[in-house]
């Protein structure tokens, strides 16, 4: 099993590959790509079973992952590719012309890891659920994980399918909402407050664990914990409590780099604060 | 000449209620989903026969289109079950985003589209679908015109990998295809030869163009008349041909002409052979409460139409 310090220098090199990857092109979604960072690098690379080198669509006897928050491509392609998706030298691309890793994922140009296109939000439960029950049909038991954002939960599709999930008994999935109370006009709070999430949940079905999503420990010891529900007729939820721009000091807990590149002092000044590890791309 | 071995009267609903059946039988891989019309949908058969492989969603159409999506990773063919309103306009960006630019092998069946829904009126009457549906790369558009037909295409459309619009209807109308017919997506029937003028028909307007077609040719008028099924991809060919021929060509439709087969049709006769062209359907307007029948007198959409039309073509 991969060390909570080998996750954590991982997570170091992807939040570097993050910076450099909006810095490049002066666009992208910085902070909710460092917030989830920890939460991404536990599943890839101790959490869920993977077959990166022969990638299919269908992923038949893998754990699949759904990315409901699209616009957090930046921190999803950089685990896809260190995790062995694709080459990391490809990060280099994004949002550039011609390029697979489009500012939000698609699967229109093939890039291996990603099974559906997101960015519109709200549909990646839905998503997930349908390619659950696909599971189960084929007698498949892997799980299926998702990953939303808090300011998402806004959307009425994501409470149809979590009605339907119960409903139907989806108990091979385990969603996750990263819970960081920014958006981007300001605090959840004060666009759309959210009220009581695990209440919501647990009146939807759901059986819902909490977690800090920085502390490896506690955060792998939940996945293991929601791990250990499935298969008992419920879907499962983790509120995953996290700091939106976590391990960059400038941008951490405020919405203001939901959306915005950093410039080249800034870029400097965040690459400063995170170690290399793993070799830039 | 324009005779037809007919089969008892049916709506095409039930065509699609019956191919799924036997799709089930055939294809292990078929699974449905219907958002609380099974009755309407006419899927009651599939789902008391294939119980493990139907799944009910409830009145949740948004999500309905993200399973479907996600049932296809994993090898399963889905076939989503509601009326063309909810089918398309109320879940644009699910199908766009999910089904199309993520290229999922869905199979949106949708019944109940356009005036001839009847007494429900207007809120349930989409009259734009073909348009919003054709305009969305890589998804095929298909629209047949009676029973057989649209048994055929239910048959067809699970052998064709990628999205899929399969549109029908309501009421019980005359079934003169062929039982057993094979369904070639994209290929037009040419149902008549003719030379004075060009009738190209979808969906329940295809039997009033061969009423239509009829009276004209009584009169001497000789028709070349053409099911386009497939609206996307269009049978461009077929359409180029017989203008060539005629020079004249009237499109006829149960949805709004802007956007519809009329519209593409336009748009492929302007590029490769301009044709003087008369368009029946709905003229930007929204539907209302009223029978079938008084809704497609009222609306313009009778044979009696397509032979004004065809007259007024010949007059130039």
């Amino acid at each position: 099993m991969v060390s909570n310090q080998e996750l954590s220098r991982i997570a170091s090199q992807v939040r570097r590959d993050i910076v450099r990857m909006v810095h490049a092109v002066n666009s992208g979604h910085p902070g909710g790509s460092l917030g989830c960072t920890d939460f991404l690098v536990s599943l890839y690379f101790r959490q869920m079973t993977i077959n990166p080198t022969s990638w299919n669509m269908n992923g038949q006897g893998e754990d699949l992952f759904f990315l409901s928050n699209g616009h957090i491509s930046p921190v999803f392609y950089s685990v896809l590719a260190r995790s062995g998706y694709f080459d990391v030298a490809e990060l280099a691309t994004f949002r550039k012309i011609n390029t697979r890793l489009q500012g939000h994922p698609t699967t229109h140009d093939s890039l291996p890891g990603v099974r559906i296109a997101s960015g519109s939000l709200g549909q990646g439960m839905s998503v997930a659920a349908g390619a659950a029950q696909s599971k189960k049909l084929n007698n498949d038991p892997k799980l299926v994980f998702t990953l939303h954002g808090d300011g998402e939960l806004q959307e009425g599709q994501i409470w149809e399918a979590a009605m339907y999930c119960a409903h139907h008994k989806i108990d091979n999935i385990i969603s996750t909402v990263d819970v960081n109370g920014q958006q981007i006009d300001g605090p959840t709070e004060a666009v759309m407050s959210l009220g009581n999430l695990r209440a919501k949940f647990e009146a939807f079905g759901w059986k819902v664990l909490e977690t800090n999503g920085h502390d490896l420990e506690q955060l792998n010891a939940t996945i293991d914990e929601a791990k250990s529900l499935t298969g008992n007729g419920y879907p499962i939820m983790i509120l995953m409590t996290t700091s939106m721009g976590k391990g960059v000091d400038f941008m951490e807990g405020t919405h203001k780099w939901h959306g915005v590149a950093p410039n080249d002092e800034q870029l400097a000044n965040a690459l400063g604060q995170l170690e290399e590890t793993l070799g830039d791309y | 000449m324009l005779e037809f071995d007919l089969s008892p009267a049916n709506d095409t609903r039930s065509g699609f209620g019956a191919g799924l059946h036997e799709l089930g039988q055939k294809n292990p891989k078929v699974v449905a989903l219907c958002a609380d019309l099974i009755g309407s949908l006419k899927m009651d058969a599939f789902k008391k026969d294939f119980p493990e492989r139907f799944f009910q969603v409830g009145i949740a159409e948004a999500n309905m289109m993200g399973v479907a999506a996600g049932m296809t990773i994993g090898g399963y063919i889905p076939f989503t079950g509601t009326f063309a309103n909810f089918s398309t306009g109320r879940v644009y960006d699910q199908i766009r985003q999910s089904i199309a630019y993520s290229d999922k092998n869905v199979k949106i069946c949708a019944s109940h589209a356009g005036l001839t829904l009847g007494e429900d009126g207007a809120t349930h009457q989409i009259l734009e679908d073909i348009g919003m549906m054709s305009m969305l790369p890589g998804m095929t558009v298909i629209n047949p015109c009676d029973y057989n037909q649209t048994k055929a295409a239910t048959l067809a459309i699970a052998d064709h990998h990628g999205p899929v619009y399969l549109r029908f209807g309501r009421p019980k109308v005359t079934n003169f295809t062929a039982v057993d017919q094979n369904f070639e997506i994209g290929k037009a029937w040419h149902i008549h030869e003719g030379n004075d003028v060009t009738i190209i028909a979808t969906g329940h307007l295809v039997w009033e163009a061969v009423e239509a077609a009829r009276e004209l040719e009584a009169e001497g008028i000789s028709v070349d008349l053409i099911n386009i099924h497939t609206i996307k991809p269009l049978d461009e060919e077929a359409i180029v041909r017989s203008a060539m021929k005629t020079g004249k060509v009237i499109t006829c439709e149960e949805h709004m002409i802007n956007g519809g087969l009329g519209g593409l049709v336009a748009q492929v006769l302007a590029k490769r052979a301009p044709s003087l062209m008369e368009f029946i359907g709905v003229n930007d307007s929204f539907g209302e409460s009223g029978t079938p029948d008084q809704l497609m007198e009222k609306y313009g959409l009778k044979s009696k139409n397509i032979i004004a039309a065809a007259k007024r073509l010949m007059e130039n």
